[in-house]
């Protein structure tokens, strides 16, 4: 399929493809096996400016938008999940600042985190709130020029290893959901400390960390937005970011998808490769056709949100339900289809699958999206009368 | 800092195809690269410069579409490139290429040139020393590490057979290096941006004010006649048994061989 690409976009995927297949290919396994973060693999994607994709060209970055970014993210994915999962959390991590931040703020931490000189974690998620973020117990509390941030943050992608950290905290519990704010906190500041570190079933080269805050004190200037916006914040950026989880969906769907069709080709069973049975053949058949609706789904909501359209929250919650559902399926498929071999730590389909399965939990569960997608069914119909 | 970086395009190609008739390489469906040495080269002078400053010039003699390796030159992050092409310089042997590109770079100026061990498609290893004598500067050939530079002197690690020399030279010097010096970085984004509107300086037989026999066919002294795989000997004979015994063999074949 072409979806028409520009130059500059096929660069992106032409360089991240390069990227994936030199660099991340060759460690993925081993990366899995330590649950090692992939510091070389993010000083490549640094240098070679992957970084700098979404963000403004004032700000040192390059000035495009979420369809090179899932671009990007496609090609790390089909070759590791966990790779792509660090890389995309620090766009998690930064849309806060791109879309409320002032531009001193901007100004101050964007150019940064463009040439991928500090990494950016974004921290909603506690152990009394997971679906339901308006659960959230830590607490902010303003003194003087300094707000007092109290709680423990769990599951962070990338943290500890971030530099820069957006983090939800309630400045007036009382107020439910409109007592959160957002604020931009720095690793080092004194309060900030990083417990402990998740064992995972997959993606298990990024970093899944605790972050506690105890008597931690941020300069006022750090609050993103006004106060009581925090979930505002929240939700605007999980809107813009949730197509980039369909585009990791897409990239470890086709991943799977190639090394299935590798391996069919040359296994030989009763005298022929075992591609050559239909039945094989329909599950890559319907492997394949999974994967390219789900990518023709996601270009297409990555545009739509790149043309500045408001009403993003239900295409994009559904390019990230269809296209990770299609990942775990095409993932547990491919094993199938390589039989005992697909099972076995030598093949990466293994990995794949393992991996596929966060795409259906984080950034909101998929039960979640189907949620979205309903209530805003309702409201269309109800406006509509 | 002057550095000027002397690229090939090379088929990509572990085997290059030969055309048993003209004895040249086939071209045709082979995706071309930057000689693999010659990306080294390019991470050393990228180096080089991100350590003391200064500007990096690729320089590469070839066909018009040798564009492309200078376009990837840039991608990586080298500040302007000069593609050497004239069908006055075809069918260069090593010597010519390297009194070509000598002549090139003398009028590009340089404190430092930097090329590959080898070029993957020829393997003579000649063209970077070759230019070095034509210009009459020092070179030091197979570096595997640059230890120190300034504006007037490099101390350089130079790979030997069993361990390394340290080897130092004043400036003007040419260097070629080997694969153990770094690891090539990938290009990015913003240089494959820049490449793909880069102006590529071309020169030409013209711009090199010399002599028409001393480019091209015309100025090589060598040719090749005759370009070939060496045969597979298949008589092999595997002898087994202890060592004393293979011993006795071994010496009893070699008799019979008349090497003994
Ligand atoms: C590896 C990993 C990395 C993560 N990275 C981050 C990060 O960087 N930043 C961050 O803030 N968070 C992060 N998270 C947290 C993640 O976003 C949450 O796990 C997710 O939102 C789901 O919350 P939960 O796990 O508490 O599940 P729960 O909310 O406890 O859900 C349990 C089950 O109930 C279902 N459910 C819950 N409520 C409803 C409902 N109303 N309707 C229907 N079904 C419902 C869910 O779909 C799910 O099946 C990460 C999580 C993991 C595992």
């Amino acid at each position: 399929m072409d979806y028409f690409f520009t130059e500059e976009q096929k660069m992106i995927q032409e360089l991240a493809r390069q990227i994936a297949e030199e660099k991340v290919v060759p460690v993925r396994a081993e990366l899995d096996e330590k649950e090692e973060f992939p510091h070389e693999i993010m000083q490549v994607l640094a240098q070679s400016d992957m970084f700098g994709i979404f963000i403004p060209e004032e700000y040192g970055g390059l000035g495009m938008g979420s369809l090179e970014l899932c671009i990007a993210v496609e090609e790390l994915s089909r070759a590791c999940l966990g790779v792509s999962t660090s890389y995309a959390a620090n766009a998690l991590g930064t849309y806060p600042i791109l879309l409320f931040g002032t531009e001193e703020q901007k100004k101050r931490y964007l150019p940064d985190i463009a040439s991928g000189k500090r990494l950016v974690a974004f921290a909603l998620t506690e152990a009394n709130a997971g679906s339901d973020a308006a659960g959230i117990q830590t607490t902010a509390k303003k003194d003087g020029d300094y707000y007092i941030l109290n709680g423990t943050k769990q599951w962070i992608t990338n943290g500890g290893e971030a530099e820069i950290y957006t983090v939800i905290a309630m400045t007036d519990p009382s107020r439910g959901a409109r007592g959160a704010s957002a604020f931009i906190v720095e690793k080092g500041t004194e309060g900030f400390s990083f417990g402990k570190k998740e064992k995972k079933m997959g993606i298990r080269a990024s970093v899944t960390r605790e972050l506690i805050f105890d008597n931690c004190r941020v300069p006022k200037e750090n609050l993103l937005g006004r106060e009581g916006m925090g979930f505002i914040v929240a939700m605007k950026t999980l809107d813009q970011s949730r197509v980039g989880v369909g585009a990791q969906g897409v990239g470890v769907a086709q991943g799977a998808l190639e090394e299935a069709i590798r391996f069919a080709r040359q296994r030989v069973q009763f005298g022929k490769p075992v591609i050559s049975f239909q039945a094989v053949q329909h599950m890559l058949a319907d492997m394949a056709t999974l994967t390219e609706a789900a990518r023709a789904l996601v270009y297409s909501v990555a545009r739509y949100v790149d043309s500045g359209a408001k009403d993003i929250s239900k295409p994009s919650a559904m390019a990230k339900v269809f296209a990770t559902d299609v990942a775990m399926k095409v993932t547990t498929d491919a094993v199938q289809v390589m039989g005992g071999s697909g099972y076995m730590r030598e093949y990466p389909v293994e990995k794949m699958m393992r991996d596929a399965k966060i795409l259906q939990i984080y950034e909101g569960t998929n039960q979640i999206q189907r949620n979205v997608i309903g209530q805003e069914l309702i409201k269309e119909a109800a406006r509509k009368g | 800092m002057k550095i000027v970086v002397c690229i090939k395009q090379v088929p990509d190609t572990a085997e290059v195809r030969i055309n048993p008739e003209t004895n040249t390489l086939v071209r045709d469906g082979v995706p071309s690269i930057i000689n693999p040495y010659d990306l080294h080269a390019l991470e050393a002078a990228l180096q080089i410069k991100e350590k003391i400053g200064g500007t990096v010039t690729a320089i590469t003699m070839g066909p018009p579409q040798a564009e492309d390796a200078l376009r990837e030159a840039i991608a990586m992050g080298v500040d302007d490139a000069v593609l050497l092409t004239d069908r006055a310089f075809a069918g260069s042997d090593t010597w010519a290429t390297a009194y070509t590109l000598a002549r090139a770079v003398s009028r590009i100026g340089y404190d430092l040139i930097l090329c590959g061990k080898q070029a993957i498609d020829g393997d003579t290893a000649q063209v970077g020393p070759e230019m070095a004598e034509f210009l009459d500067i020092p070179h030091i050939a197979y570096v595997k590490a640059i230890d120190d530079i300034n504006d007037r002197v490099i101390r350089v690690k130079r790979m030997m057979e069993e361990g390394y020399d340290v080897v130092e030279a004043d400036l003007p010097v040419l260097l070629t290096v080997v694969k153990e010096i770094n690891e090539p970085r990938l290009p990015s984004l913003k240089g494959k941006m820049r490449a793909k509107k880069a102006e590529i300086r071309r020169l030409g037989f013209k711009d090199l004010e010399t002599d028409e026999h001393l480019v091209g066919l015309q100025g090589s002294p060598t040719q090749v006649k005759n370009i070939f795989a060496p045969e597979m000997k298949k008589d092999r004979k595997v002898l087994k048994g202890t060592p004393e015994e293979v011993v006795e063999q071994l010496i009893t074949v070699l008799k019979e061989m008349k090497c003994l």
